[in-house]
């Protein structure tokens, strides 16, 4: 140090700056992959390094000359650092880009290792309809399908003479006269809800019922009715017709609506055949000319179901005064529904459980 | 109820509208449209001809003619014909070459038999009228030649065919469909019974009422000196045709138009053939009868009977004995028009499965007042047509019966519909239907019974008393359906009524879909089996003698012999469908069903009682019902075959096993809050090694594994098949409420793991209980990481490797209080199982 001349410090100057400057930056561009750049910052921007070295030489400058001195490493420390960042970004990039790509799978094979199920149409079916009159304030009732004979005809005002009793075909418990039968029929939870709930009574009950057909496309001896009753105070017709007009609706669609017609059934009078505007061609299909809809036939309108005004011998079995309560009924078929709505036409695929009918309809209907 | 249009215009004057508007009107009315049929439209050309000349060909196998035919052009016509009932001078139908027949068989000009034929000389059958095909139709002598065959014999006929519900026996009848018909369009209504029989004084053969609940009216007609032979006249034998019914003979289809005509079942007697007094009554013990279709039949003490001196002969109102019937040479005929009660005919038709259109009519009800004119209808007709002379008298049988009486104010009609309908719109509609309409109402007498229940109440009483057609009109209601079904149904309002606020689902409803979703999303396909099985399917599944499964409910009139008793598992349904889409080529099924399964108890009644229905009936009646029904709980059960998990590109997969089935059960639980127990247990039909009984807290409901072998080959399942069945009534009634919150520890949790060695015997659920039992509130979780079974732990042991996770919820835990804590819990597993630590 005792030859050290304070003014001549070489490192200082700028073109040996310049120099370093352009080394290292010419070394930045060099590297190739991100361990060569690892080097390449230890040897040009590292404690060891030249241009770190020249920057203690600063101390020993005279104040006048440090301040530019500082100002001249500290553009060339910048400047390689800058190099150095932008060239690390770059390489990372170009390193992930390669990485990734070798990580690449084929995304379309299948992976189907765990099994699907599904629930029944007939089942989820049953749900939404019931859901749709729940959320109108009903409830629903359930009963048994082994049924007593006077809940399933005789409270039903389905005399034992009458001919109505003999067109249900009827599945007898043995012996025929124990007064025992498999309901042919939702109606005899109207008589339980009757019997066993508060007035006024609004429930919907869905369920399996039996007739002994024998199984064809459009016949099986175990199928399943969904059914409404409502008794309050001032009920009417049009109350009814204004129920199922909104079903309608909530189950096909704005402007979807019923007709009625008249009917007869023992346990509503008056009583109406039900039929629901077609919700594929909306009718349009029975004007002569238009194309032809497979859902109604063309007829405009679909057969659905019956209903009516709750006949009062039903309410007197039941203990309720006709006079003052009234009420209304319905009831469709859950199979016939699902034929219509979705085109089933073999009544024989809801019966056989065979999984490739029912895996389509996956969780709801 | 086939209805041809031109009988229905004879009573009703129509304006010009097509077979549909009518059929449109009626449905709208309540007579349903079932079909139309349109007969004769496409025939054409078909003229009356005279045959001038026959000239037999010889040398074919057949008679062969060639006639000379005149039909008014200007020269004959020469045509082949194979029939010979026919000669020079008769009056025939013939189709000209160009003509159509029905069906659209077109009819040219052709040579054959070695002639030329223009045309063809028809039969009835060729021109759509009934089966008669035994020769050429012979037209009466002073036909016009020339005319237009299809005009003359009115062979262009719609006939509307009507389903008649059956509250409305009238409109088994023209007369009905008439009167509705008249009423749709607005327009006049001729009564084809209003008829003006003479006023007789005698009877015209001895008869009585024994039992008035059985008949309340009983009328006979005597004609002598028909003509058997006389055949029916060609309107009568197409009209009959075009309704649906077969002409036989003049004396029967007189009888069978006049039921059509009128809706009046009619029977006629060989006079001949009766002997003594005519007596309506009950059957006797023993007492026979051979019915017109030749079957002998016992009677029934029920049965209502035509009686003479010789016994039985006839089944009232259902069918004639074959003693007393019509036959070739009858001459003398007495005709039996009467009112039976209708619960009499329907209970004895049913008993003899015997249907017939008297029999259905009379079930429906048939006009009260119909028998005195019905009969001289008939009586008329077979004079006219057969030649006989009416005799003079009728008898008249009959027991009194008081009329309907229904008072309803002016305005139920409109309460029950929701409109108003003004007063003299309900007077005018109940008039049309045929009902006397007075003003006022009696004061009720007996305050109790039927009908003072059924009684309405209000302003401007009205006391309607309904026609005899209409035996249905007995309540306040039949009338406002009268009156709304006429304004029309369409015009009704649409109003949604405000129902009070509901629950919503019950608990036990909102579970079963979660159970069905979970199933479903666990992998599970829902099937709806019918509930049917058989005896074959309680041996199949290896029930033991005495095994409550086998107390089985039995149905009287199963459809198939093989399947009559109701379920009582709901295992025999599944499995069949699961063999079923095996047998379809899926080896991998997993099916699942929710349903009732029918549980008799040991000591319930046999029967059920039919109560009464003119009140309420008490508590204890409709408990005595529900004791004789079967318990009825509500079950879920799956069945699964194949792999479970799939094999596939990613290596194997993994067989159902009895181990998926038991998971299934806990998935079905955990939807219900509960955590069950699983314990070993040997019950058929499953292995007995592989058997799992299902318990919420110390109740069983279920049971759950591999099935038995033997149980899969009977059924011809896939090997290894699993089931597993759970009574979700039971769950339901655990259902625990409300989830309990957790408290959650953000604080370090410390895991220990233990590997315990026990006898191979040990059931792993008892270890971890008590490991879980001994480890304290400390522990978070256990999970069993490890079974082993090998020389390293010694013969008839396994190693049971766990993690133990603890936490607590305030601190971070020790090393010295989580060792504690492990300590105990295999201390624990020690004290109640022999569990050691392994290497200890």
């Amino acid at each position: 140090m005792s030859n050290y001349d304070p003014v001549e410090v070489t490192p200082l100057h700028a073109d040996e700056m310049a120099r370093m400057q352009a080394e290292a930056l010419e070394a930045v561009t060099a590297a190739r992959d991100l361990d060569e750049l690892k080097q390449v910052r230890l040897a040009h921007a590292g404690d060891r390094s030249p241009i770190a070295l020249a920057n203690r030489e600063i101390g020993v400058l005279p104040p006048a000359a440090r301040a530019e001195a500082g100002k001249r490493v500290g553009g060339a420390r910048k400047a390689i650092a800058d190099a150095l960042a932008e060239r690390q970004a770059q390489l990372e990039a170009e390193r992930d880009e390669r990485v990734l790509v070798e990580e690449t799978v084929d995304v379309t094979l299948p992976w189907d290792r765990l099994p699907r199920g599904a629930r029944h149409p007939l089942t989820t079916l049953q749900e939404r309809i019931a859901d749709a009159f729940v959320a109108m304030g009903y409830e629903v009732a359930e009963g048994p399908e082994l049924e007593g004979e006077w809940f399933n005809f005789d409270a039903l005002n389905i005399s034992p003479d009458h001919p109505a009793r003999s067109e249900h075909d009827t599945f007898f418990v043995e012996s025929a006269d124990s007064g025992k039968v498999l309901r042919t029929q939702t109606s005899p939870v109207q008589i339980r809800a009757l019997l066993s709930r508060e007035l006024p009574v609004y429930v919907i009950s869905p369920g399996k019922v039996f007739r002994t057909d024998e199984l064809d496309a459009t016949h099986t001896p175990v199928f399943h009715q969904i059914e409404g009753l409502a008794v309050d105070e001032g009920l009417t017709m049009a109350h009814l017709k204004g129920t199922l007009d909104r079903f309608a609706e909530v189950m096909f669609g704005t402007g979807i609506s019923t007709r009625f017609r008249p009917n007869y059934f023992p346990f509503t009078e008056p009583s109406a055949e039900m039929d629901l505007k077609c919700f594929v061609c909306r009718g349009a299909s029975a004007v002569p000319g238009n194309p032809h809809c497979r859902t109604c036939k063309s007829e405009g309108w679909i057969e659905w179901g019956g209903c009516g005004m709750v006949n009062p011998r039903v309410l007197v079995a039941c203990g309720v005064d006709p006079d003052r309560y009234s009420g209304f009924a319905f009831g469709m078929g859950v199979e016939r529904t699902l034929m219509f709505r979705h085109n089933a036409e073999d009544m024989r695929d809801m019966v056989e459980g065979d999984a490739r009918f029912t895996l389509p309809f996956g969780m709801e209907v | 109820m086939k209805v041809p249009l031109s009988w229905l215009r004879e009573y009703v004057d129509l304006p010009a509208v097509t077979a549909h508007e009518i059929a449109d009107r009626l449905t709208a009315a309540g007579l349903k449209l079932e079909a139309i049929t349109s007969h004769g439209h496409d025939v054409k050309n078909v003229v009356v001809g005279e045959v001038l000349s026959v000239e037999e060909l010889e040398g074919f196998k057949k008679p062969i003619r060639h006639c000379q035919v005149e039909v008014g052009e200007a020269a004959p016509r020469q045509i082949v014909c194979g029939a010979t009932n026919f000669t020079a001078g008769d009056r025939v139908p013939v189709v000209l070459p160009g003509g159509v027949l029905p069906g659209g068989f077109e009819v040219g000009a052709r040579k054959t038999y070695g002639r030329m034929s223009e045309g063809m000389i028809c039969s009835e059958r060729e021109l759509g009228l009934g089966d008669d095909h035994g020769g050429i139709m012979l037209l009466p002598a002073d036909t016009p030649i020339g005319a237009d065959v299809v005009e003359l014999l009115g062979l262009r006929e719609d006939v509307i065919e009507l389903e008649i519900t059956p509250d409305i026996g009238y409109a088994l009848s023209v007369r009905g469909v008439a009167r509705e018909v008249a009423t749709a369009f607005g327009v006049a209504f001729r009564d084809p019974a209003d008829l003006s029989p003479p006023a007789e004084t005698g009877p015209s053969h001895p008869a009585s009422i024994a039992d008035p609940t059985a008949c309340d009216r009983f009328v006979l007609r005597a004609v002598r000196g028909f003509d058997p032979h006389a055949p029916s006249p060609f309107w009568m034998r197409a009209r009959l045709t075009r309704a649906g019914m077969r002409p036989v003979s003049l004396a029967v289809d007189v009888t069978n138009y006049v039921m059509l005509e009128l809706g009046q079942p009619l029977h006629a007697f060989d006079a001949a053939k009766l002997s003594g007094e005519i007596v309506v009554r009950r059957a006797e013990p023993g007492e026979t009868l051979e019915t017109l279709d030749h079957v002998v039949r016992a009677l029934h003490p029920e049965d209502v009977l035509i009686t003479d001196a010789s016994g039985a002969i006839a089944m009232a109102g259902t069918m004639g004995g074959l003693h007393t019937e019509i036959s070739d040479d009858s001459t003398d005929i007495v005709i039996e028009a009467a009112h039976f009660a209708p619960s009499g005919i329907a209970r004895m038709s049913r008993r003899h499965n015997l249907v017939s259109e008297a029999s259905k009519r009379f079930e429906r009800g048939v006009d009260r007042e119909l028998p005195l004119y019905a009969s001289w209808r008939a009586a008329r007709l077979l004079a006219e047509l057969g030649g006989g002379t009416i005799q003079p008298g009728v008898t008249c049988a009959e027991a009194e019966v008081e009329p309907v009486r229904i008072a309803i104010p002016s305005g139920h009609p409109g309460r029950v519909a929701g409109m108003r309908y003004d007063r003299q719109t309900v007077i005018r509609r109940l008039e049309q239907v045929g009902c006397t309409v007075t003003e006022g109402a009696e004061e009720a007498e007996a305050a109790d019974g039927l009908a003072a229940r059924l009684a309405v109440t209000g302003a401007d009483m009205l006391t309607v008393v309904p026609p005899s057609w209409r035996p249905d009109l007995t309540d306040p209601n039949d009338l406002a359906e009268e009156v709304i079904r006429l304004e029309g149904y369409e015009n009704l309002p649409s109003v949604l009524p405000a129902a009070p606020a509901g629950a919503g689902l019950t608990e036990g409803q909102r579970l079963r879909r979660r159970v069905g979703r979970a199933l479903a999303a666990a992998g599970y396909v829902e099937v709806l089996a019918y509930p049917f099985m058989g005896e074959r399917d309680l041996d199949r599944l290896q029930l033991p003698e005495g095994d409550a499964r086998r107390r089985t409910v039995r149905l009287a009139n199963p459809l198939s012999e093989d399947e009559p008793l109701m379920r009582t598992t709901l295992l025999p349904g599944l499995l069949k469908t699961l063999v079923r889409n095996a047998g379809r080529g899926a080896g991998d099924v997993a099916l699942f069903e929710t349903g009732l399964v029918y549980r008799p108890g040991a000591d319930a009644p046999a029967t059920a009682p039919v109560l009464g229905v003119e009140r309420r009936p008490t508590d204890e009646e409709l408990a005595s019902i529900e004791a004789a029904l079967p318990a009825q709980p509500r079950r879920v059960a799956v069945v699964l075959a194949g792999e479970f998990a799939r094999s596939g590109w990613w290596g194997k997969g993994a067989p159902a096993t009895w181990a998926d089935a038991v998971e299934a059960a806990r998935t079905v639980a955990r939807e219900a809050g509960v955590v069950l127990e699983v314990r070993a247990d040997r019950h058929e039909p499953w292995h007995p090694g592989r058997c799992a009984a299902l318990y919420a807290g110390e109740t069983l409901v279920g049971h759950a594994g591999e099935l038995h072998p033997r149980v899969v080959e009977a059924y011809g399942l896939p090997p290894r098949t699993c089931a597993m069945e759970l009574e979700l009534t039971r769950l339901e009634a655990a259902l625990p409420g409300p989830v309990e919150t957790p408290a959650i520890s953000a604080y370090p949790v410390a895991t220990q793991d233990v590997a315990l060695i026990v006898d191979a015997a040990v059931p792993v659920a008892e270890v971890e209980a008590a490991l879980r039992e001994g480890a304290g509130a400390l522990l978070e979780t256990i999970r069993l990481f490890d079974v082993y079974a090998g020389v390293q732990v010694g013969e008839g042991n396994k190693s049971l490797a766990y993690t133990l996770r603890f936490r607590a919820p305030d601190r971070t835990l020790t090393v010295e209080e989580t060792t504690a804590a492990r300590d105990a819990a295999v201390a624990l597993a020690g004290e109640r199982t022999g569990a050691r630590l392994r290497g200890a």
